[in-house]
């Protein structure tokens, strides 16, 4: 296969008339009673091609991607963990896929029972009082949540709260969810062990203070020592607690965010629960809150009456912060969750927290051991640790990004870089508890074996990749010629 | 051990080289009074043998009904290349595209995705997708009053022909943004948006943005020239809420009045989603180049490597969230990736042809279906205009409601009853015909609904 080949759009491969034909319905006559004036006159610039080059086309593409199946796939904060097939065909027999979103529950039971059960497991591992399962991905669970943070002090008449902390070292979605429910941030500083700053935060709350929205363990990879104290300030300041779950694999089964003092909280189904990424979605971002939140959870959510499953909308719900999706949410994810949830049961639950937990702290005590600088060298890692490449940096003049692209010659996925930002060259590592001990040595000596790269011959770091498909690619090139779809004129 | 595959002296090796004894030492920086308890709550783990044996009782429990409900979700056939090329782990099982070179493939189709979804919709650019349709609206409604500065206002008109579910979610996203949704009715007799309705709506506050949908919730084809060109006179923005497959037929919105609409977005599950109980699916956002900047989520943009060779990469980040954090245009930090990937590889083989066809027979099975019910006593379509795939009638006779239970009982989804989010329209049913149903599916429905209204149960 020739570059040029492999670099085509599937409309490049397109001719006039040519079709999937055994895919088409047959012809059919054309419609006239739509007046003209409603008719398109120009058919759209789709593909014309056949079955066979479309599934060669898309198939082709699918090898240009790392994924975890292909590649071990370190990227921090995302829990790349193996997702086992059994929740992909499971959650796709075809009475699933059939249902309707609004057929009524006496059309079918199997469904809303799965969700009614996965709402109350999820509330049991994180001490929640009851769990929303409408929120479609991570961040609509943060808007979800921060918007019944705002609910409950609006039902108090307490207008007076305008704030939410957040960490400097938060997830971007943590300050921008904030701010589509209508409050200002502040950040908080961590403190150089990677605790957030308690004399920080006595000073920064007070009246003004709606909540404050927390990771634990935290983005920088260690727990939050402080949390109890942290809930004790915030609660006697009338705040409330908010847990992003994004980081939950640590701790599944171990701690559990409501024992925390957290009043409302997010889980990524995608990470910690093992539903596909798929390349960026769909996720899902299920809410849990505590009593006092009770009344603000997102709808639909799945009720039982006399062993019977129905919807819970909004007109049983009447102080519900409303809808995130048209429908149900991500229902086929929360089914793949479900039946991961059913797989490893309770023990296997504790077991995801423990292993994700001893192969980033063995892979931080490998990586050590090698001369590689921690960040946070006096703590345990949680599922994740970061690294910190600034001495390389400085003495041969790669970056984190130089590292992260050689990697990717060697078959490894590159952790997560640059974040958080208030590491300089940093590359934030997660192995999750699914790889093997030999997949973690094997990539500790990569990385020692690039970091000799760097010594001998720094462009070898600077120029990769090598041995992909293509070389570095141009992001400024792409903002500034913003070319984002191809066209039949100009291609 | 379920999916953990460390042997006993795996644990032992690797905990020594640590430096502890047990696995429970490393979470000793954790204070003993927030450890968890036993989680009696949760179920012991299953073999994949014993959880496929509950997920089929499951599914069986599911029934399997002839579906003549749309409202926002409609069956249509998928081809079978679709979700086995999904299903491939190198897309269902990688992220989102932060190491562009070893993500070409989603990158790719996302570009492609972008370039197709743009020409169904006559649109310059699009993104590369958001949740679903009512999340598209809201998004849609921020971007345009963040991309009409110059209207003062923060006043969005919706009609109320708009998707109830997709009001109630624009609601949910806009809610304290102090932005003000203002509902706009509906004439009685055509079910349609009349452009006078929008001048008294808008009043004398101003107004940032108009939507408009296409087909419309009760399934009437609005006026979208003339409503387009009454949204500019405003000095408002056009929204389009469109069906993707009403748009092998109908024209794209880029071609709506004058100038054409500002922003287009839609629900994309008929592009080869399965109905899967309301999702995934996706939402798609389509605009013109030069408002692309303040486009919500993720945007895939061509460019070059070192060596000159065509690649694509994830672009305008500096939009973003991990990036803006409180400045961002949207909070929104995943797309609905393998969505798109499947609606992507649905438009390449469908094609335009296919897509027309596909569109012709939905339409012709909802138009013969409407006068096939229309000859049944009591039943009455509530507007005569034109349709796209989906029609309202009115039942002077039992509740819809019972009506739905009984035609459930012999095995078919009905319709959606109307009363409850449109109560001007009484005793009221929307359904659907797509491709997927054949003349025998439609006779069956009008038997069965003749049976019923006569009594039978």
């Amino acid at each position: 296969m020739s570059h040029d080949e492999a670099g085509k759009v599937i409309f490049e491969y397109g001719r006039e008339g040519r079709s999937a034909g055994a895919q088409l319905p047959p012809p059919a006559p054309d419609p006239d009673d739509l007046p003209a004036s409603l008719r398109r006159q120009q058919r759209p610039a789709l593909p014309e091609v056949s079955e066979l080059q479309a599934v060669r086309h898309y198939t082709r593409l699918s090898q240009k991607n790392f994924s975890i199946d292909t590649n071990f796939y370190p990227l921090g904060s995302c829990t790349m963990k193996h997702n086992p097939r059994a929740c992909n065909s499971l959650a796709m027999l075809p009475q699933f896929l059939g249902r309707h979103p609004l057929a009524p529950p006496g059309a079918g039971q199997g469904f809303l029972a799965c969700m009614h059960e996965l709402q109350d497991i999820l509330a049991e591992v994180t001490g929640m009082q009851r769990v929303s399962l409408a929120p479609a991905a991570g961040a609509q669970g943060e808007f979800a949540g921060v918007s019944m943070i705002r609910a409950y002090h609006d039902a108090r008449g307490d207008h007076e709260r305008q704030e939410i902390l957040v960490p400097d070292a938060a997830h971007g979605t943590n300050p921008a969810s904030a701010v589509m429910c209508g409050y200002r941030t502040r950040e908080l500083p961590t403190d150089r062990n990677g605790d957030v700053d308690l004399d920080a935060l006595r000073a920064a709350v007070g009246p003004q203070t709606a909540g404050i929205m927390l990771t634990n363990p935290s983005t920088v990879g260690v727990f939050e020592r402080h949390i109890a104290e942290i809930a004790a300030i915030v609660h006697e300041a009338g705040g409330l607690l908010y847990y992003d779950g994004a980081n939950l694999n640590a701790i599944l089964g171990k701690v559990r965010p409501g024992d925390m003092g957290f009043d409302v909280i997010h889980l990524n189904l995608h990470k910690t629960f093992s539903t596909p990424h798929g390349g960026g979605g769909p996720g899902a971002g299920p809410v849990g809150v505590r009593e006092t939140l009770l009344p603000y959870l997102p709808v639909p959510m799945v009720g039982e009456t006399d062993g019977r499953f129905h919807w819970l909308t909004e007109a049983d719900c009447p102080e519900t912060i409303g809808r995130m999706t048209a429908f149900a949410g991500n229902a086929g994810v929360l089914l793949r969750a479900y039946i991961y949830i059913r797989m490893l049961g309770r023990e296997g639950m504790i077991r995801v927290g423990e292993y994700a937990t001893l192969n980033a702290n063995y892979m931080m005590a490998r990586l050590r051991a090698e001369g590689f600088e921690l960040a946070f060298p006096e703590r345990r890692a949680s599922h994740e640790f970061i690294v910190t490449l600034k001495r390389e940096h400085d003495q041969y003049g790669v970056s984190a990004m130089d590292f992260a692209k050689r990697l990717l010659d060697y078959g490894f996925h590159a952790p997560t870089m640059y974040f958080p930002l208030l590491v300089p060259e940093c590359l934030l590592i997660e192995p999750t508890e699914t790889e093997t001990r030999e997949e973690i040595d094997a990539f500790v000596d990569v990385l020692v074996r690039i970091r000799e790269e760097a010594a001998s011959d720094p462009d070898i770091l600077h120029n990769a990749p090598h041995n992909l498909p293509l070389r570095r690619l141009d992001e400024v090139r792409a903002a500034k010629e913003l070319h984002l779809r191809w066209s039949p004129e100009t291609g | 051990m379920p999916f953990i595959p460390h042997t006993e002296t795996d644990v032992h090796e690797m905990l020594a080289a640590i430096g502890v004894e047990r696995i429970d030492d490393l979470f000793d920086e954790i204070a003993p009074e927030l450890r968890a308890g036993d989680l009696g709550g949760i179920p012991d783990g299953l073999p994949e043998m014993a959880v496929t044996r509950l997920m089929h009782e499951r599914a069986r429990a599911e029934g399997d009904m002839l579906c003549f409900t749309g409202a926002g979700a409609y069956p249509h056939h998928i081809p079978q290349a679709i979700w086995q090329i999904v299903g491939r782990g190198e897309f269902y099982s990688a992220y989102t595209p932060y190491q562009a070179e070893a993500s070409q493939g989603t990158l790719q189709v996302v570009y492609e995705f972008q370039s197709m979804i743009s020409a169904l919709a006559g649109m310059e650019v699009a993104n590369a997708s958001l949740y679903d349709g009512g999340s598209a609206l809201g998004e849609a409604v921020l971007m345009a009053v963040r991309a009409n500065r110059k209207a003062r206002s923060k006043r969005v008109l919706v009609p109320r022909t708009v998707h109830p579910h997709y009001r109630a979610v624009a609601r949910t996203v806009v809610g304290n943004q102090g932005l003000e949704l203002v509902d706009v009715p509906f004439a009685p007799e055509t079910g349609l948006t009349g452009v006078d309705a929008l001048t008294a709506a808008a009043g004398d506050e101003g107004v940032a943005a108009v939507v408009i949908p296409q087909p419309n919730f009760l399934g009437g084809l609005e006026d979208v020239d003339a409503l387009v060109d009454r949204a500019h006179a405003l000095g408002a923005l056009a929204v389009a809420v469109v069906n993707p497959t009403s748009l092998a037929l109908l024209r794209p919105p880029g071609e709506w009045g004058e100038q054409g609409a500002d922003i287009v977005i839609g629900e994309g599950q008929p592009l080869g989603i399965p109905l899967s109980a309301g999702g995934p699916y996706f939402g798609f956002l389509c605009t013109r180049k030069a408002m692309a900047r303040q486009m919500p989520g993720r945007v895939v943009g061509r460019t070059t490597d070192a060596d000159g060779h065509t690649g694509y990469v994830m672009t305008l980040r500096a939009r973003e969230q991990d990036i803006r954090r409180s400045k961002a245009t949207s909070n929104i930090c995943t797309n609905q990736g393998l969505m798109v990937t499947a609606a992507t590889i649905y438009m390449a083989l469908m094609g335009p042809e296919g897509l027309e066809r596909v569109a012709r027979h939905s339409h012709a099975g909802a138009v013969a279906l409407r006068s096939a019910l229309a000859g049944i006593q009591g039943v009455e379509p509530l507007f005569d205009g034109p349709i796209f795939h989906e029609f309202t009638v009115r039942i002077d006779g039992p509740p819809v409601a019972e009506i739905l239970d009984a035609l459930a009982g012999r095995g078919i989804l009905g319709g959606y009853a109307l009363e409850g989010a449109y109560p001007e329209v009484g005793n009221s049913l929307l359904l659907c015909s797509t491709e997927l149903h054949t003349e025998d599916d439609r006779a069956a429905y009008v038997e069965a609904l003749t049976e019923v209204l006569a009594g039978g149960r």
